[in-house]
């Protein structure tokens, strides 16, 4: 924070200087404030999102349903399941690697600053390009996974499939540049000590999805744009009347696709793998066992993209191959899931809140799980295949999966963010309301696809014996609404709450409990010398002979009782921190990128300059930004 | 209050019996198109495969699940309790929680690809073949080797392998140069309850296999999206028994009884004039009705469902069809896919349905 | 773009932004990690064109046909060499010869210019032989390879004319040489990925 500066000379575009108020946060390129720009936009996209469901789900509640259009119907879908994806679960993700990883590592930033904030602002301008399209002639229809060549011009009129097409690139560009950042800081910036096999496991499963991320997103936008070609410059990529191959697009996609929902739900497992042992007072049961899994996940998910298509004709032979190596990637999986129980089996498990969502994940994702495994029994999974089974089977492992660790990090970590432990009495009501909510959703939708009801149909005929299993179906999403509910007014009454949470509510292991809730703009005012793994446990605890704990008494080594008298601004100056400082150049980079996307949507139309208006807005961010010093000199 | 281990066991049981219940309350239900009621021989392998499986999973879910509940009953904190020891891992517990799960799926492998070839082989004896073609939102059946061709739903004989050949194509669009339709989007032809799904894609010709062993009606519909009446292109398989078969495909090989008065010879006159019906759909026995674009109407009667079997055939469903197709079933006519809405008074619609319910 | 902190050489401690465990300076290995996600989208490129290369309507010219493959090796050539004239550049600042850098770094932003020249040239040509984006798939997957990489092309080339006025206004010391050296990554990794396409696209031969 640059508190007394010299005057910079006059210039017409001045350094944002801005600590507080609405400019601050345009300009700001602290990894922290960048976390919470992506977890509150996230968490709004994800309510969003739910409304989708909810209409989803009440046309649905009963067999031909009118509370919907057809073509509402294929919006609603598209766009709840494009929005999950892409705008709610990886942005929270990334929420909690921006603001989390450096902390965890022993770093100020990451290795990108000004890189991480233009992330931010480039999935802002995707996201908001994605639902502009509901102003702009009718959001996309062609399902999440636009499968040609129904999203073809021919059969997909109007601009609805290319708003999906380009705010994916858009948002694309975010997740690639987030994640070089991610993988250079993780690598670079550790703290003295900070070997990899000493790094939290969070912070391990976030490298794994920044490589995940690295090479499967440039798969998937040349899949988006030869698509984009064929519908606006007339390639025929998937144009089968000319040659062209449906398959191509599934193969394209999926190879992104089956990475994809690997990034998807690492972060949470390392979430997990956080909470759990801090609250059974307990180190993670097989650290490099954990880990391992979690790199061979990560390859092998390479390896298995095609059991998304075993109907698609592929052959015998790629059918077998396929349901081989999906079959063998349940088991670093499960490994995982005995390792984490092993963690619980034997300590003093306090159940707050975090706890809960954490036994959560691994009661839902386990069954999620296994559903997978019986997809991957090829000849099953031909009736299996399009069907709710299939929708159960994802919602289980991204729901009480991915969302429920998500949950148990935003509950576990608010009281770093914001200094207060969110409400435990509120906490545990959203659990369980969730929990039972989530099982009344999608536990009945394994019977309607055994049942046979179709996906993706806007409406079932009486008769086929699913109606009730639909209702409740539609009973267990308002639950889950009720649920999120007390998440929210949990929200408002700690922010209204001015009782502050002590320094270690937790009796935390990781280095993020070190130092002032909520840290300072520059985290450490001096950088930590790691000596172990759990450093932090380690500064507090010690073990005798039969592995008992050993309270280590309070002394000179532990700085956090320091911290917790003193206010933020007086550190760090003494020291000599010199911090990246604002910048409006990756906003404005971004505002470009958003404006060249709206030309490429148009340029059928004719509206070329559109493009070349976001080009110009595109170079000054990038000339701007590459002629301003990462820090202004004091 | 401590449960001991048998209080827990107890517990899991108790909460089990009411699960099987409603497990096997679903399975009981009517539904027609049941995967796990399965009426062929093709399903019948998938099904056996799946309740092998789940059979496993479902030993899998009561471990898991009962060792959360068993650590959380047994390890919560209570107050007095001294911290745990500190373990770190053991080794031999996680080679073997990585390896015995690894040879159960071993042990699931081979059936599976066993069952995998098995589904793929070409049938050899008593085969009859059928092309399907998937249109947006109906289905067309063609027999090569009976010269007949029908609409949505599909007759087969029992006992017999009917090896179905699956074509997506659009005869309501400009053709490439050189061929004959224009090919359409992806679909997927599921019966359940004879056999599991293939795609039907655009540029390629996917087989499927079905057979019946019994003589009965069957639920299916296209489980591919296909965009706007995705959920509108069902379909019919009829099994009969081999001499009522052989009666409908020669009832099928006829052309019409063109009527000679009153309001179905009207009814027939619009169908070659100012209906236009004569450009989309085929009626044999009629000079120059050979289009694709539409079923084929000539026995129209012998169906019992219409418009990608979705809406029953009865006098006033096809009365308000012909009067706004797209208010029935939501299509995209003015794209060439689906069918228009033709201009015709209440009167001339009435004469085209008294025609349409002669066409046995 | 690191502000000068003090004149003498400066070891990155722990905490400072340019510190950097691995021992590679972090915006390389920033490069690094981009141009490795590149490989990706170039290898799903090929890997499109590798599928279509033979596939057009009946009587319809594909690609492979109106080649003119002397002409493609004098501009693989062009491109190649540019590929030293920057290697040249780097030597220069790294000699702290600045007048050099700038005519080596023009020299390849000026032979990048004649390859993209090149290449307009060669895709009017073949449009003018009916192989067009529509004509075929053939020629869309070709078109849109050869196009993305000529777009990665030009933006090297703006990017090291940037480095040129940069250095003209006295913003480029010698100690930054790393810029120009991840210039160089990018723009040898834009090389390489010719070298692959001129292989794989235009040299392997196509039955039609």
């Amino acid at each position: 924070m640059a508190v007394a500066v010299t005057r910079a000379p006059a210039r017409p575009f001045a350094r944002p200087k801005a600590e507080h108020g609405f400019w601050s946060w345009i300009s700001t390129v602290d990894h922290k404030r960048i976390g919470i720009l992506y977890g509150v936009t996230a968490f709004l996209f994800f309510l969003v999102g739910g409304i989708e469901a909810l209409l989803i789900r009440g046309q649905l509640a009963q067999p031909n349903g009118k509370v919907l259009t057809a073509d509402e119907y294929n919006q609603l879908f598209t766009m709840h399941g494009t929005t999950m994806v892409f705008l709610v679960i990886m942005p929270l993700a990334a929420a909690f690697g921006n603001y989390f990883v450096p902390i965890l590592i022993g770093a100020r930033d990451v290795a990108f600053p000004r890189l991480n904030a233009f992330g931010y602002w480039v999935f802002l301008a995707g996201g908001g390009l994605l639902y502009s399209s509901f102003l702009f002639g009718g959001a996309p229809n062609g399902g999440w996974f636009g499968y040609a060549p129904q999203t073809n011009p021919t059969f997909s009129p109007g601009h609805g499939i290319d708003f999906w097409l380009v705010g994916l690139v858009v948002t694309g560009i975010g997740s690639l540049t987030a994640a070089a950042n991610f993988i250079v800081t993780t690598l670079n910036l550790r703290a003295p000590g900070m070997t990899l096999m000493r790094m939290p496991v969070f912070v391990w499963m976030n490298l794994v999805v920044s490589f995940l991320l690295l090479f499967a997103i440039p798969i998937i936008t040349v899949a988006l744009f030869e698509l984009y070609f064929d519908r606006n410059f007339g390639s025929n990529f998937f144009n089968a009347n000319l040659g062209g191959d449906p398959v191509l697009w599934q193969h394209l996609f999926w190879l992104f696709g089956h990475p994809e929902v690997y990034i998807l739900i690492l972060p949470a497992m390392g979430i997990v793998s956080e909470v759990l042992p801090v609250f059974s007072r307990k180190p993670l049961f097989g650290y490099s066992v954990v880990v391992f899994s979690g790199i061979a996940i990560g390859f092998m998910g390479w390896g298995v993209w095609a059991h998304h298509m075993f109907a698609v004709g592929l052959g015998p032979v790629a059918n077998s191959a396929f349901a081989a190596s999906t079959m063998f990637i349940a088991v670093p999986t499960g490994v995982k899931i005995f390792n984490w129980l092993a963690t619980t089996w034997g300590g003093d498990l306090r159940l707050k809140t975090p706890m809960l969502f954490a036994l959560g994940f691994i009661g839902m994702f386990t069954i999620g799980g296994l559903s997978g495994v019986t997809h991957s029994i090829v000849p099953s999974d031909y009736q299996q295949t399009d069907t709710y089974y299939i929708v159960a089977h994802f919602h289980y492992v991204l729901f009480g999966g991915a969302i429920f660790g998500l949950f148990s990090g935003a509950y576990y970590w608010a009281p770093v963010v914001t200094g207060k432990l969110l409400d435990e009495k509120l906490g545990k009501a959203h659990f369980w309301l969730m929990l039972i909510g989530f099982n009344l959703t999608f536990g009945p939708m394994h019977v309607l696809g055994l049942q046979g009801q179709p996906r993706r149909t806007y409406q079932y005929p009486k008769g086929m014996g699913w109606d009730f299993w639909n209702l409740i179906s539609t009973i267990g999403a308002l639950t889950i609404a009720l649920s999120i509910l007390m998440f929210i007014i949990n929200i408002l009454k700690t922010a209204r709450n001015p009782e502050r949470a002590p320094q270690d509510p937790w009796d935390g292991r990781t280095l993020e409990w070190t130092i002032p809730t909520p840290p300072p703009e520059y985290n450490f005012a001096e950088i930590p010398v790691v000596h172990s793994r759990d450093d932090f446990w380690h500064r507090k605890y010690t073990e005798d002979e039969t592995g008992r704990l050993v309270r280590i008494p309070a002394g000179g080594s532990d700085d956090a009782e320091d911290h917790e008298h003193h206010g933020h601004e007086e550190h760090g100056h003494g020291h000599g921190i010199h911090m990246p400082s604002p910048s409006y150049f990756p906003a404005l980079a971004s505002l470009g990128i958003m404006i060249v996307g709206y030309g490429a949507i148009y340029l059928k139309s004719g509206h070329w300059w559109l493009m070349a208006i976001g080009g110009v807005v595109v170079l000054a961010g990038i000339f701007g930004w590459g002629n301003e010093p990462l820090a202004e000199e004091h | 209050m401590r449960r001991g281990l048998g209080g827990h066991l107890r517990c899991l049981r108790v909460a089990a019996i009411p699960a099987v219940f409603v497990f096997l309350a679903s399975c009981a239900s009517n539904a027609p198109q049941d995967t796990l009621s399965p009426d062929g021989p093709i399903a019948r392998k998938e099904g056996n495969l799946f309740l092998f499986v789940f059979a496993i999973a479902a030993v899998v879910f009561v471990l898991v699940q009962g060792l959360i509940i068993a650590t959380v009953v047994r390890h919560r904190h209570r107050p007095g309790r001294p911290d745990p020891i500190q373990v770190h891992g053991n080794t031999k517990l996680e080679l073997g929680w990585t390896i015995v799960p690894a040879l159960l799926l071993v042990g699931v492998a081979f059936p599976t690809v066993f069952t995998i070839f098995d589904i793929a082989k070409e049938p050899t004896k008593n085969v009859l073949p059928v092309e399907v073609y998937g249109h947006l939102w109906w289905w067309e059946y063609r027999y090569p080797t009976l010269g007949i061709s029908t609409a949505n739903e599909l007759h087969i004989p029992i006992k017999t392998d009917v090896r179905l050949s699956l074509h997506s194509i659009e005869p309501g669009l400009p053709a490439a140069k050189g061929e004959e339709f224009a090919t359409g989007v992806i679909h997927s032809f599921w019966v359940p309850k004879l056999a599991g799904k293939q795609d039907v894609v655009p540029g390629r010709v996917n087989k499927l296999t079905i057979r019946a062993e019994r003589a009965d009606t069957y639920h299916g519909q296209c489980a591919e999206y296909c965009n706007l009446s995705h959920a509108n292109m069902r379909l019919r398989v009829v099994s009969q028994e081999q001499a009522g078969f052989d009666g409908w495909v020669a009832q099928q090989r006829k052309p019409i009884d063109v009527p000679q008065s009153g309001d179905a010879a009207a009814g027939f006159a619009l169908f070659k004039g100012k209906g236009t019906c004569i450009g989309c759909h085929t009626m044999q026995g009629v000079q120059g009705a050979v289009a694709r674009v539409g079923p084929n109407l000539t026995h129209l009667m012998g169906r019992e469902t219409f418009a990608g079997a979705t809406f029953d055939i009865t006098p006033e469903n096809l009365h308000k069809w012909i009067e706004n197709p797209s208010a029935m079933k939501p299509m995209r006519p003015e794209k060439g896919t689906g069918m228009p809405k033709i201009p015709l008074s209440d009167n001339e619609i009435s004469q085209l349905v008294a025609f349409l319910t002669t066409l046995k | 773009m690191q502000a000068a902190i003090g004149h003498a050489p400066h070891t990155p401690a722990p905490g400072d932004h340019d510190y950097a465990v691995t021992g590679i300076d972090s915006r390389k290995l920033g490069m690094w990690g981009f141009l490795a996600s590149e490989c990706l989208f170039f290898g799903a490129l090929i890997s499109s064109h590798l599928l279509y290369r033979a596939r057009a309507p009946q009587g319809v010219k594909i690609p492979h046909d109106v080649y003119d493959i002397p002409y493609t090796s004098v501009s693989s050539f062009v491109l190649l060499m540019s590929s030293l004239t920057m290697v040249l550049a780097l030597a220069a600042i790294q000699r702290n010869d600045h007048r050099r850098l700038r005519i080596w770094l023009l020299a390849t932003a000026f032979l990048g210019t004649v390859f993209i020249g090149g290449q307009v040239y060669e895709f009017t040509v073949f449009t003018h032989h009916g192989v067009n984006l529509s004509s075929s798939v053939a020629a869309s997957s070709f078109f849109v390879l050869t196009g993305f990489h000529g777009v990665h092309v030009t933006v090297g080339i703006l990017w090291l004319l940037s480095l040129v006025g940069i250095s003209l206004r006295g913003k480029l010391p010698t100690e930054n040489h790393l810029q120009v050296e991840i210039a160089g990554l990018y723009w040898h990794f834009v090389d390489v990925v010719w070298i692959l396409i001129f292989t794989v696209v235009y040299l392997v031969p196509n039955k039609h």
